[in-house]
């Protein structure tokens, strides 16, 4: 049924006079109270974890341990919010993942000397630091396109290009694996602001901007509008084609950013940057435990975040605990999948906000 | 005929029985102890008010909530357990506003949905069809069972859905709103089939905010208003007025009056005609949802136009042109005097169209927020302050004097917009179209799906706005209601301009006439009275 409870009636004029008026004293307390709890829907499962964690390995609460989480999934969480700015518009790219590989490898391969399997043109790094966003927004471009004006199905089109990008990948530099970045390039993904890492300053800041854009700008909310109903925005006059165009591309230039960040970690691209360590699973599991809707419309920075976090936690309990590694991903798997029931059973469905 | 009466005539036990019936949501009474009888061949018309509680009554007696208190009985025994869904369905059958056909399947399979004839665990496909066929022959119903279901038309798509309910052996139907999506020939057609129906021992429950429907059919009429049926009895008995005051209940009775669109308004004095706002020039669209060939008009500043006629005739395509929401083909349309692109809703509200589409779930408004980011929806631009960024407070103090006037029903303009009953979702879309002020103002079918009261609450604040602000007004509807605000109406049959009518209050009998492709003879007959033009 279309219609919910609603009370009409006799006192009709009155009470939505109130209503009016309860508005403009401000959002009702209770009302952000509950808005809050969903939010913050993971953050029981997140202390639980940090008491489980705890209890396994006297290392886990040290400075050292958790700043290294910390670097460990500013990539990822960078990635998260490209994906989640698209989820929240009704799309879905798969090809993040190639992007994330693919962007700072050209970047690398065009300023590396040919000793460490690089083109040869030797470019200024900050030169190839551009190149990286360049190709990141190219990629967002292409699928946007296909996907918006060619109405192609944003899944096939997203897929077929993450082979195409990671057949470039390798084909670019024939499976090797690009070394000796400079410093400025690597700086992002392997620096230290005394004890917090470049890279989690970053993306904190990505991750508090994007929240704060979504939330009080107007493309910001157009974004949910046309996630959650784009005929209803296209009627409302909103430019529908070309939101969803844009946020295509920035999702795909977060993904390259991201990218560069695991490049400056590990010091190194590898032909198979991104895929092989299937990171598009990890992105989409971060975003929907974060309460990010498939269907589009639903979702926020606050649970993106979360959802990170938790699966940072995870991999890092895991690994304090020394777990089997033959067992790692199972464990891995089942701890999200209970993170998932634990969200929806504490937070419900996720708000537009 | 009194209650006694029917009881000794239908031989007893009432198909379907709802008792003391109480449900709240949240801090809401949605029912407050209702009882509802429905007796085997008879039909019993419920009207209320948005909200009133008709939906909340309906999904309880279909099983999808439990009642709080009260009890829901079938032919005498207690209502299955409420998960068993196969078990409800054999006693009480609803057929929603939307179609609930699966369009991809055949008609034998939508009859047959989730409980196909088998044999040795696999679909019977000749039983099902033939099956199916027999239904159909048996109720006099004429469709393929062959046919996909994507192929019907809205009208065949229902009668899929009631040969559903009685393949199931329910005798017992909830209709919801059955005639909002079809055409009149189709409404006839449907009452028939109801008639037809009941006269073979079926219970009906009627839901309509068309009286006139319910007095053609239904043979009880129940008001239900906050929860209650505050009125029940013989359709016989009552009169329009006698229902319409139940409804609306004692206090905003006296505010009725201050309402109504009073017909024709005054007119001012001839002023001297400005600039039109709106110009249709040999508009022609191939539009699959009706299409318009050769249209051309005009819209003033502060005039009402009507544009009427069958749902297949372009009525809504032309107004979906000019709100730049469906793109066109050959001719022009000027809005002030430019001419955004084709299809360009974006551009067309910058030029200042404001737009009431016609499907207010599909267009209307978007669920997951708020009422007052929809309602603002068109002005961010206007309410941003620094780079683009705007406040939630600010949305909300935007609303907040559209909510008032609107009189939209919510729990605060922080509560999300699908979560509203049926009428304020379309005052929303209404708000949402008002909020940038425009010159001219788009609305299709404004008061589908809306009770009286918000009907005659809607038709006036379009009125008003038009009166006070200047905006012109193209009102595309097949409800002969809605126009009565209109300063003249256009006809179109089959997409052609058809003929005008200039002098309201405009005659229905004509105006039916004309929709049907009749009676060229443009001015009504001078005396339409009142009664009959409302």
């Amino acid at each position: 049924m279309s219609e919910t409870p609603d009370p009409a009636g006799t006192a009709v004029a009155d009470r939505g006079r109130a209503a009016v008026e309860a508005v403009l004293q401000g959002r009702s307390r209770s009302a952000a109270a509950i808005s809050l709890l969903r939010e913050a829907a993971l953050l029981p499962v997140l202390a639980v974890l940090i008491v489980v964690g705890t209890f396994v390995n006297s290392a886990f609460l040290t400075v050292s341990n958790i700043s290294g989480i910390g670097q460990q999934i500013s990539a990822l969480g960078v990635v998260v919010v490209g994906e989640s700015l698209i989820l929240l518009i009704g799309g879905m790219d798969l090809s993040l993942e190639g992007t994330f590989g693919l962007a700072p490898m050209v970047g690398a391969w065009l300023i590396v000397p040919v000793a460490a399997f690089g083109a040869g043109t030797v470019l200024n790094p900050y030169l190839g630091i551009l190149i990286v966003l360049a190709v990141g927004a190219a990629v967002g471009l292409v699928n946007g396109v296909l996907i918006v004006k060619g109405r192609l199905n944003g899944f096939i089109v997203t897929l077929g290009m993450t082979i195409v990008l990671a057949g470039l990948q390798n084909g670019i530099v024939k499976g090797n694996t690009l070394f000796n970045l400079p410093a400025a390039f690597s700086y992002l993904g392997s620096a230290y602001l005394g004890k917090v890492p470049v890279s989690l300053v970053v993306t904190v800041i990505i991750f508090a901007g994007t929240g704060l854009f979504l939330r009080y700008h107007r493309i910001g909310r157009a974004i949910y509008a046309v996630g959650g109903n784009r005929d209803a925005a296209r009627a409302a006059g909103i430019k529908v084609d070309r939101i969803r165009l844009g946020v295509y591309v920035a999702g795909s230039i977060l993904a390259a950013i991201g990218g560069l960040m695991e490049a400056g970690r590990v010091s190194a691209v590898t032909g198979q940057q991104g895929y092989q360590e299937g990171i598009i699973f990890a992105v989409f599991a971060a975003a929907v435990i974060g309460g990010v809707s498939l269907q589009g419309g639903r979702g926020n920075m606050v649970g993106a975040a979360s959802g990170v976090i938790l699966l940072g936690l995870v991999q890092n309990i895991l690994d304090l605990a020394n777990a089997p590694n033959y067992w790692i991903e199972a464990i891995d798997g089942t701890v999200i999948l209970f993170a998932l029931v634990m969200a929806r059973v504490i937070g419900g469905e996720a708000t537009a906000e | 005929m009194t209650e006694d009466q029917v009881r000794a005539a239908s031989a007893a036990v009432p198909a379907a029985e709802a008792a003391g019936i109480h449900k709240q949501f949240g801090s809401t009474q949605a029912l407050r102890g209702v009882d509802l009888t429905l007796w085997p061949g008879r039909c019993l018309g419920l009207v209320g008010r948005n909200g009133a509680g008709k939906s909340t009554l309906v999904s309880i007696l279909s099983g999808i909530y439990p009642a709080d208190r009260g009890a829901v009985r079938f032919d005498g025994a207690p209502a299955p357990a409420l998960g068993a869904a196969g078990a409800w369905r054999r006693q009480i059958a609803t057929v929603f506003q939307h179609s609930m056909v699966v369009p991809s399947l055949t008609v034998a399979e939508n009859v047959f949905l989730g409980r196909q004839p088998q044999r040795a665990g696999l679909v019977d496909w000749r039983q099902m069809r033939d099956q199916a066929a027999q239904i159909m022959a048996e109720w006099g119903f004429s469709i393929d069972v062959n046919l996909a279901c994507a192929d019907l038309t809205v009208e065949q798509r229902q009668i899929v859905e009631i040969a559903r309910a009685l393949a199931a052996g329910t005798r017992c139907l909830l209709l919801d709103e059955p005639t909002a999506a079809l055409e009149r020939a189709g409404i006839e057609r449907l009452f028939a089939r109801v008639r037809q129906l009941t006269a073979n021992g079926v219970a009906i429950l009627y839901i309509s905010h068309h009286l006139e429907e319910v007095f053609e059919i239904c043979q009880d009429v129940a008001v239900i208003r906050d929860g209650e049926l505050v009125l029940t009895g013989a359709a016989t008995g009552l009169s329009k007025d006698e229902l319409v005051s139940a409804m609306v209940g004692p206090n905003v009775a006296a505010t009725r009056a201050d309402l109504a669109p009073g017909g024709a308004r005054p007119r001012g004095p001839a002023t001297p005609a400005p600039e039109p706002c709106l110009v249709v020039d040999h508009v022609s669209s191939d539009s699959p949802g009706g299409r318009v060939t050769d249209v051309s008009l005009e819209v003033r500043p502060g005039e009402r136009v009507g544009v009427t006629g069958l749902l297949s005739a372009g009525v809504a395509t032309l107004a979906r042109i000019v709100a730049g929401a469906a793109p066109y083909e050959t001719g022009r349309v000027l809005v002030g005097g430019t001419g955004p692109a084709p299809g360009r809703r974006d551009l067309n509200l910058k030029a200042g169209v404001g737009y009431i589409p016609e499907d207010r779930q599909a267009e209307g408004f978007v669920a997951a927020l708020s009422v007052a980011e929809n309602a603002t929806m068109t002005i961010t631009d206007w309410l941003a302050r620094v780079a683009g960024f705007l406040r939630p407070s600010t949305r909300a103090a935007a609303a907040a004097p559209l909510a008032r006037r609107l009189s939209i029903v919510s729990a605060g303009l922080s509560q999300t917009t699908g979560e509203l009953s049926g009428g304020n979702q379309q005052k929303v879309t209404v708000a949402r179209a008002l909020a940038r002020q425009p010159r001219l103002i788009v609305a299709i079918t404004p008061t589908r799906g809306v009770d009286v009261a918000s009907k005659s609450l809607l038709l006036a604040e379009l009125a008003r706005v038009s009166d006070e602000t200047g905006a012109g007004l193209l009102l595309a509807s097949d409800e002969l209601d809605d126009l009565v605000i209109c300063d003249r109406v256009i006809v179109l049959v089959r997409g052609e301009r058809f003929t005008e009518f200039t002098e309201p209050p405009f005659d229905r009998e004509a105006l039916i006439a004309a929709s049907e492709g009749m009676a060229r003879d443009a001015d009504p007959p001078p005396d339409s009275d009142s009664e009959e033009s409302r």
